[in-house]
């Protein structure tokens, strides 16, 4: 049976990523690796491309894992993975395996936006029954704060630094997310780690599902995005409540929202916190945080009205414009 | 810790021990210390449910001492506790004091 999830009960499980990991003071992925185990009821074979994770957790022939946990190259974790759960079933087939086993990817925003993002799409037509998991900073912090698609609008880059010529990334970020949902698999959210329980309880649904599974966890960085050492939760916390980083699942193409903050907070609440939008509050790049804003309230409507089309069954009205 | 020597290397550098890196201590990281002040604990657990570094103990469901060794000092914790009344059960105190 299940561990409830009280973290009085969850404590008394054994937390499956060891002390002595070399990840940042206050780095949030640890966290997203530690409650996606804790929630876990089941044995889990794991799997990192390159990126702070792996390198962190498995320098010169120690590891933090106390799982079976392979470290593939950076564009290839998902195919490393779909692998690894094929030959699973060919033992299983063969009778020299009873377990139920379950597959957890753990990489990051560059290992599967940008270079990792042909063997996860590869991996999710093929079908194979795992959970990949990108924890996401927003850039490429391992190698020093580069720029990657997931890196939001007017952030301070290494490769896009702001000064006089621009004003940090000019690009939006991808909405990954809805790409993977896009590829009509049988699950895929969005969690925070400020939200533990709604992370863990979309853990455990997507391992009781057949097939392959995405998720999208959100993990600051306070080297890159510039902020303090000990805010991770709170500036996920400030993410979710900006709709920043809105929380929902899609489950079978139907969407489900399933955090809406009681008062949507500004964006710029979010922002200011961080160093790495700092010029955004200068005068000459006021458009920015106006456009920021702007994207954020769109695609928190789109969002929105995507659920309420699911729950009323009925299809959006076309207006003129699409027409 | 001591570095393995090439003859000592499994093939393919297989890690064979798990969770070996406990023998690293990060503890000497941290520029400041979390203190436990165990009167304003209300026992949520939220310290060592959002512990980077896996070093909050805890037995039975309750809350233990900080493990030193691998605390890095990020501060999330004291940060994150509700403590009782308005006081906190975690304050960072600077090293060295």
């Amino acid at each position: 049976m299940a561990t409830p999830l009280s973290l009085k009960e969850l404590s008394k499980k054994e937390i499956l990523l060891s002390s002595g990991h070399r990840m940042c003071s206050g780095c949030g992925a640890p966290i997203v690796v530690k409650m996606v185990l804790l929630a876990a009821d089941y044995p889990v074979i794991a799997c990192s491309s390159t990126g702070c994770l792996e390198v962190s957790t498995c320098i010169s022939h120690y590891t933090a894992w106390k799982i079976p946990w392979i470290h593939s190259a950076f564009e290839n974790a998902a195919a490393t993975l779909s692998g690894v759960e094929t030959m699973y079933k060919s033992l299983k087939k063969q009778g020299k395996l009873n377990d139920d086993i379950k597959f957890i990817a753990f990489c990051g925003d560059g290992g599967t936006y940008d270079i990792g993002f042909q063997s996860l799409s590869g991996a999710m037509e093929r079908g194979h029954d795992m959970l990949y998991i990108c924890y996401d900073n927003g850039a490429y912090m391992n190698t020093g704060i580069q720029r990657s698609s997931a890196t939001p609008l007017g952030a301070d880059t290494t490769t896009c630094p702001a000064g006089t010529v621009i004003p940090g990334k000019q690009q939006q970020r991808k909405d990954l997310t809805k790409i993977m949902a896009d590829h009509g698999i049988p699950y895929v959210a969005q969690a925070s780690i400020s939200n533990w329980s709604d992370l863990m309880k979309k853990v455990r649904k997507a391992l009781e599902i057949k097939g392959p599974k995405f998720m999208n966890i959100l993990a600051p960085c306070n080297r890159g995005w510039r902020s303090r050492n000990d805010d991770a939760v709170m500036l996920s916390r400030l993410a979710v409540e900006t709709c920043y980083w809105p929380l929902y699942e899609i489950e079978n193409g139907d969407i489900k929202i399933t955090f809406k903050p009681k008062e949507k907070k500004p964006l710029n609440e979010f922002l200011k916190t961080q160093g790495r939008f700092r010029h955004l509050f200068s005068p000459e790049n006021e458009w920015l945080l106006k456009k920021s804003q702007e994207d954020i309230d769109r695609n928190w409507e789109r969002l929105l009205r995507e659920e309420a089309c699911v729950l009323g069954g009925q299809p959006a009205e076309t207006t003129e414009a699409d027409q | 810790m001591k570095l393995k020597g090439w003859k000592e290397i499994t093939p393919g550098a297989v890690i064979l021990e798990a969770g070996s890196s406990a023998e690293f201590k990060t503890g000497s990281w941290r520029a400041y210390k979390p203190v436990w002040i165990k009167e304003n604990c209300i026992q949520c657990l939220f310290c060592w449910l959002y512990c980077p570094d896996m070093a909050i103990k805890v037995k039975d469901g309750k809350r233990e001492e900080f493990d030193y060794d691998y605390c890095k000092g990020c501060g999330i914790c004291a940060l994150e506790c509700p403590g009782k009344k308005g006081k906190k059960a975690i304050v960072m105190e600077e090293e060295g004091n």
